[in-house]
């Protein structure tokens, strides 16, 4: 059994159908047990919509979802049972301390607290916040609480864990550190399914990652293949400034360029001799009356992949 | 991990550990929940039960009236405010009920929870009002605590149909809009709810004495009065009794769709 499957999700906010937002436009997706799974995309693909309906805090509008064979809208109370949540910004319970916020959520869980109490203790050693222990939530860094938020996920030792963009807003070396707990976590054998829009956080952690946008499926595939996926070469963008007519055409007939598109003022050219052909076709831009004023380079990569397939940038 | 169902919880478990949580935070913040709860109620007792009648602007048998009036706005608030408060900031912008609704039993019994919780919030307020309101007015001709089980039935049913209406203002109110609550709410309900008067007193001003009966506060003041001073005219205990019930159990229905509502996008 899958430990998480969708069939035809879909999620329209608002009153009606027709005039609603369409937050998701039938997602299937199956997700193995011990998978590290990443779900990725801009804001607004739908990530969060899909975990909050996977954490039975949305209504799918149609379509099912299963945690472990338990349907997230008519067996709701079984699913909370197999999941631990870290949300995407970090919403400890304020009036309590840090272990209180361990103690009683294992209670809602009906652990008892002298169960709940030395795991709690493990839990903050582990995740390195164990002096932070008595502390009120508000003394806590932002880092802090996130962490805390990945030990009450993890407090009642739930099957699968969601975690809705956990590394944003962290400095980088947080985030580091959140990744070797999350490797951990990996590690015991836990389903893990990330939500993120970095590329480089789910090139770098997950099994396989689902691509997503604008409420729809693009791909799904380990990291590996997903990149062979992408189209050769280098990617190069050009901002031009200007005129701009035909200047696609003339690069695709430059030497070493496999592929060119332009798209309003955006040049892509896809290179296989990496950045050697930026001059020519900057020449060829100007013979055509525009100048470039902006100019980035990507190796193959999600990024180039998300790019072929949506157009647009990811971050 | 094995996918294996996790151990059943047992719902009653669960539910008295959402209690205890709200009962940890109330004693931490007892202090702070008193004062905001019983301020308004106490000054009243000051200046209409303690220093009008020493002025003589008002006969000693004001007090009469007063005393379960004040008794019935401090458990009445205190229930109000114990869930509308909190609700109004969770979802408004803490989120912080999150946990709450992340444990596994149905969302409306976490909702129940918290009602439930307002409710013995309303009955600390009573239990705390009622001997320094006794200390500052001396001694109240006609009160009588022989009656201990209809105050208990009456500060219970009250605390209750106020709670769940906090529970409804709470979740259904913007969050903007939570100071209007207060001065469009619950402020007209207390100065109409025959708190500071008999509801018989309003036998002078007849359209009134029957549009007040809309006003839930009416009943827990005219119940206070017949358990606390039952030589003073009031409405029959059967009558408030049975309004209190219909009331509680409207506002819990309400209230707890309003909260499911909000919790599930």
């Amino acid at each position: 059994m899958p430990a998480i499957e969708t069939h035809g999700l879909r999620k329209v906010y608002g009153a009606a159908e027709s005039q609603g937002v369409v937050a998701l436009k039938g997602l299937d997706l199956e997700i193995r047990e011990g998978e590290f799974f990443g779900l990725l995309g801009p804001n607004g693909a739908g990530k969060t919509t899909t975990i909050g309906i996977l954490t039975t805090r949305v209504k799918p509008t149609s379509g099912t979802a299963l945690v472990g064979g338990a349907d997230v809208a008519t067996q709701a109370v079984q699913v909370r049972q197999r999941i631990g949540v870290v949300p995407q910004r970090p919403n400890p319970d304020r009036s309590l301390n840090a272990i209180e916020n361990l103690i009683f959520h294992a209670a809602y869980f009906g652990i008892r607290a002298s169960i709940a109490i030395p795991r709690a203790n493990a839990l903050l050693d582990q995740l390195g916040i164990a002096d932070k222990a008595r502390a009120k939530v508000d003394e806590m860094s932002g880092g802090q609480q996130q962490r805390l938020m990945i030990a009450r996920a993890l407090i009642h030792e739930p099957h699968v864990i969601f975690l809705d963009e956990p590394t944003v807003g962290l400095d980088p070396q947080t985030r580091l550190a959140l990744w070797d707990i999350l490797r951990s976590l990996h590690a015991e054998g836990r389903t893990i399914v990330m939500t993120t829009h970095y590329m480089e956080e789910a090139d770098k952690l997950c099994d396989r990652i689902a691509i997503v946008d604008r409420g729809e499926l693009l791909e799904l595939d380990t990291p590996a293949a997903l990149k062979q996926r992408a189209p050769g070469g280098t990617l190069i963008e050009l901002t031009l400034a200007g005129g701009g007519n035909g200047v696609a055409d003339a690069v695709r007939a430059l030497d070493g360029v496999l592929r060119a598109e332009s798209q309003g003022q955006l040049l892509r050219v896809y290179s296989d001799r990496g950045g050697r052909v930026i001059s020519p076709v900057i020449q060829a831009a100007e013979d055509r009356g525009s100048s470039v004023t902006n100019i980035s380079l990507t190796e193959p990569s999600l990024e180039t992949l998300f790019v072929s397939r949506t157009g647009r940038k990811l971050e | 991990m094995t996918s294996s169902t996790p151990h059943a919880v047992h719902v009653p478990s669960v539910f008295l550990a959402l209690l205890r949580r709200d009962m940890r935070v109330a004693r931490k913040e007892i202090v702070f929940f008193l004062i905001r709860t019983t301020m308004q109620p106490l000054l009243f007792v000051v200046v209409f039960g303690y220093l009008l009648p020493k002025m003589n602007f008002v006969g000693s048998g004001y007090q009469t009236a007063l005393l379960p009036g004040i008794l019935a706005v401090s458990l009445s608030l205190s229930a109000i405010q114990s869930v509308a408060l909190p609700m109004v900031q969770d979802f408004g912008w803490t989120k912080e009920i999150e946990d709450r609704l992340l444990a596994p039993i149905s969302t409306s019994l976490v909702a129940a929870e918290k009602i439930v919780s307002g409710m013995i919030q309303g009955v600390i307020s009573a239990a705390f009002v009622l001997p320094i309101a006794r200390l500052v007015m001396g001694p109240i001709p006609a009160l009588t605590l022989s009656h201990a089980g209809e105050v208990t039935l009456v500060v219970l049913l009250g605390s209750l149909a106020f709670s769940a209406l906090g529970m409804w203002l709470g979740t259904a109110i913007a969050p903007q809009q939570i100071g209007l609550m207060f001065s469009v709410i619950v402020a007209p309900m207390i100065f109409f709810g025959c708190a500071y008067y008999p509801w018989r007193g309003l036998d002078v001003v007849p359209a009134m004495k029957y549009a007040v009966l809309l006003d839930p506060m009416v009943y827990v003041s005219e119940g206070m009065r017949g358990a606390l001073t039952p030589a003073v005219p009031h409405m029959p205990l059967s009558l408030v009794g049975g309004a209190l019930v219909v009331i509680a159990g409207a506002f819990w229905i309400t209230g707890i769709r309003s909260f499911y509502k909000r919790a599930i996008g």
